[in-house]
């Protein structure tokens, strides 16, 4: 008994951090050049389109929500980002262009939740097909190319740092604050634990959910504009499944699928640690076949974990 | 003839990090008798339960079951040698019929595992006639009242032999008549040999069902006593640990100016609602679970939509549209399910108390952090909130405690009405008294109060006016001076005869 409600505590203290780094000290042993500071700004950079995303998928998934369309929108966004970029020639229009796609999308998805009551699991998921088809539509399927002006926001450096990092934990800060210093945040919080006792208090839950999915969906656009810079090109192909690897992020980070728990810190070492494992099979000449493989392991490993402890809780109170 | 112990647990003790929450405590069950459980909220009780159902299976002592020791591996385990528990929150599934809920999990099947609906049906009716039930074993239960759910979960412990019955607050959602009904059922029971552990907190209620009793407080046994030899205030003492003399603080005169006016209020359930409260004073509003009590302030607060009728404050008419509005016209409201609409659970003291009162703890979208803290405690320590800390989350709270905090989230606004629906509900005696004063406080100050109750006695003691309410439309009217809850009960029969 003693050892046991040990771990479930050691476990809701420092949480992922162990696993962290349990993580980052076998990969360090297995392969030498894990640690060079390339390979490691490298993991950072691949995951850097898919975090972002990830920052508005965890702060819906608190709020008791989930956005199904993240993925499509995104490449819905880097498509019009880069058509406007080739036509215009202006990068600021181009990456506004982008976020907007991204917010009205977020806010026709609030729109149908609030408004029709749909569930956001399925208005979301008729969403993806509507953003997949517009994609399609605009780009007639193929590439958009000569976007070399946003060359830098995709492969440019600040120091040592590429960008897209640098433009990740902005991201991940601003909403870190948002999460946890603003009326906002209160808000995700308490509409995902309890909407009713939230409306009870006064708070309009129908607005503030719309709010959220245009907060994340600017976070998508955002996304999209840095896949399309790091692409070199408005692919309508890529994007696709990069819902999930949000949601694999925000959950191994330990947001909890009922709603009502979870941080964006949490999520970036969850980010961090899929990105770790994908790189270290890469190092070790894994076929991608099998990294999936490792990676459903993962996310059913972070449920049961979030699941074991949160029993512990259950039998402290 | 020697009566038989069917179960008795001995000298348990079971700890949780930091908490002692059984220390040597001791109950035996004796064989077709009903034993109460006593104790306050935080007493040991539910743990003591979760002990004897088999949930938790580390702890100190013994279980004794039929003379021999035993210790229960799961709650199926313990489900298997007849104990079952009949929770406080019914759980059924919604969608399926008494029948199917009854055998979920162990299906009647035949060769091809399909299942035998028919003979699940029957089963299950010839149980219902035994018990005396008249409704279908093929209704679902989302037709079902409260009262007719618990029967359901009383009939699968029986299906399924069991020898101890555990039944937590059965009858805080139950109305007088169905009541009523579970205690004929009880002593059914109890003629057949099966013994049943009754947890309450309405005295009245063990007096009239239970046999024995035994009272924990803070996690210690404080004795084991034969009901027909101690008196209420005996048992009460015991539990509280200090002698009660009187439950309900006086009531203060109010004040002449009106403070909430409504007239010709029409809602779903409801019509032609006018009532007025002045400063200072308590309205009561009494009538049956489903008269109009709850919908009428769901209303007011803005809750529910109303059809028509005005709501002034203060003499100004003022437009409720939705809570926000309500609130912002100093309309509070703490309502009869607290675990719903009250408070987040999941979150602290300090987040519950900030959620509606972003307008005073925020600037630009930013929470003023130490603002909050401090007042959060200031109101915390006026209210007596028992917790460790302010980032306590409120769902682990006691029940009572959490009533505070909801309290708390409200008295910490310039609140000028406060409705008040079942404010004492699953609540323990001495928590129960601290509320009863603070609401006498409150009104002194001049707020106006509606305290809806289901609890007769409660009403009556803290109103200075008793309206009744029958059907959704008021059936009489009594001051503080001449209510007696026979002539609030004549109201409410005859009132209901009318229509």
């Amino acid at each position: 008994m003693k050892p046991k409600i040990n771990v479930a505590k050691i476990y809701r203290k420092y949480g992922i951090m162990l696993i962290f780094i349990t993580l980052f000290a076998v990969s360090s042993l297995i392969n030498k050049n894990f640690l060079k500071p390339q390979n490691l700004m490298n993991i950072l950079k691949q995951i850097s389109v898919v975090t972002i995303i990830a920052c508005g998928e965890t702060l819906l998934i608190v709020a008791g929500l989930i956005d199904l369309s993240a993925g499509l929108t995104c490449t819905l966004a880097s498509c019009f980002a880069a058509g406007v970029l080739v036509s215009t020639g202006n990068v600021f229009l181009s990456i506004i262009t982008g976020v907007i796609t991204g917010m009205v999308v977020g806010w026709c998805n609030g729109f149908l939740i609030t408004h029709f009551k749909l569930q956001a699991f399925i208005a979301t998921l008729a969403m993806t097909n509507v953003a997949k088809g517009i994609t399609q539509v605009y780009t007639g399927g193929t590439a958009i190319n000569g976007v070399d002006k946003i060359r830098w926001l995709g492969q440019g450096y600040i120091g040592i740092v590429p960008v897209p990092v640098v433009l990740m934990l902005i991201c991940v800060a601003a909403v870190f604050v948002l999460m946890k210093y603003t009326k906002l945040g209160l808000y995700v919080y308490a509409i995902g634990g309890n909407e009713k006792a939230t409306s009870a208090s006064g708070v309009n839950v129908k607005r503030m959910k719309r709010v959220f999915f245009c907060i994340s969906g600017a976070l998508v656009g955002l996304a999209g504009v840095l896949l399309m810079a790091r692409m070199m090109s408005g692919q309508p192909s890529v994007g696709d499944g990069y819902e999930f690897d949000a949601i694999t992020a925000a959950v191994v980070g330990g947001t909890s699928f009922t709603g009502g728990i979870g941080t964006v810190g949490g999520m970036l070492i969850g980010s961090i640690i899929v990105g770790m494992i994908n790189n270290v099979l890469n190092l070790l000449n894994v076929s991608t076949q099998y990294q999936l493989i490792v990676k459903g392991l993962l996310i059913a490993g972070a449920v049961i974990l979030d699941v074991k402890t949160k029993e512990g809780k259950e039998a402290d109170s | 003839m020697e009566k038989k112990a069917v179960v008795e647990l001995k000298d348990i003790s079971k700890s949780f990090p930091g908490v002692r929450a059984l220390d040597h405590v001791n109950l035996k069950i004796y064989e077709g008798t009903v034993h109460a459980l006593l104790g306050e909220n935080g007493a040991g009780k539910s743990t003591l339960m979760k002990i004897l159902s088999g949930m938790y299976t580390e702890y100190e002592g013994k279980i004794l079951f039929d003379g021999q020791e035993i210790k229960f591996r799961s709650e199926k385990d313990a489900l298997e040698k007849g104990i079952a528990i009949v929770p406080q929150e019914l759980n059924p599934i919604p969608e399926l019929t008494i029948a199917e809920n009854i055998f979920l999990g162990r299906e009647m099947t035949n060769g091809l595992g399909l299942i035998r609906y028919r003979k699940q049906y029957e089963a299950t009716q010839t149980y219902m006639k035994k018990l005396g039930l008249d409704y279908d074993a093929g209704m679902k239960m989302s037709q079902l009242s409260v009262a007719q759910k618990q029967m359901v979960e009383i009939i699968k412990a029986i299906t399924r032999n069991a020898r101890v019955i555990i039944m937590d607050e059965p009858t805080s959602a139950l109305t007088g008549a169905e009541t009523e009904y579970l205690f004929e059922q009880i002593e059914a029971l109890k003629k057949t040999g099966i013994s049943i552990v009754f947890i309450s907190h309405k005295l009245d209620e063990v007096y009239r069902i239970c046999d024995e009793a035994t009272v924990l407080r803070d996690g210690q046994w404080i004795g084991n006593v034969n009901l027909a030899d101690v008196d209420e205030d005996t048992l009460i003492s015991m539990m509280v640990g200090r002698s009660v003399q009187e439950i309900y603080p006086p009531l203060f005169p109010h004040k002449k100016e009106v403070v909430l006016e409504v007239e010709g209020l029409k809602g779903d359930r409801f019509s032609d609602i006018s009532f007025s409260i002045r400063a200072g004073e308590i309205l009561g509003f009494s009538g049956m679970m489903g008269s109009g009590r709850s919908e009428i302030a769901r209303s007011i607060f803005g809750m529910d939509r109303l059809k028509s009728g005005t709501v002034s404050i203060n003499g100004k008419q003022v437009m409720i549209r939705d809570t926000h509005s309500a609130i912002k016209n100093g309309i509070a409201m703490i309502s009869e399910d607290r675990a719903i609409y009250g408070f987040v659970g999941l979150q602290s003291i300090r987040s519950n108390i900030a959620l509606p009162n972003c307008d005073r703890f925020s600037n630009k979208g930013f929470i003023k952090t130490g603002e909050l803290e401090k007042e959060s405690a200031d109101i915390c320590n006026v209210l007596h909130v028992k917790a460790p800390d302010l980032v306590t989350k409120v769902g682990t709270l006691s029940g009572g405690n959490q009533q505070k905090v909801v309290l708390a989230k409200w008295l910490i606004r310039n609140i000028k009405v406060l409705i008040l629906d079942e404010p004492t509900r699953g609540i323990d005696v001495g928590a129960k008294q601290e509320i009863y004063k603070l609401i006498a406080d409150l009104a002194k100050e001049g707020m106006a109060i509606l305290l809806i109750s289901s609890e007769l006695p409660e009403v009556l003691a803290m109103s200075h006016r008793v309206k009744v309410l029958v059907n959704g439309s008021f059936a009489g009217e009594f001051m503080h001076e001449e209510a007696t809850s026979d002539k609030v009960m004549k109201a409410i029969v005859e009132g209901g005869s009318k229509v």
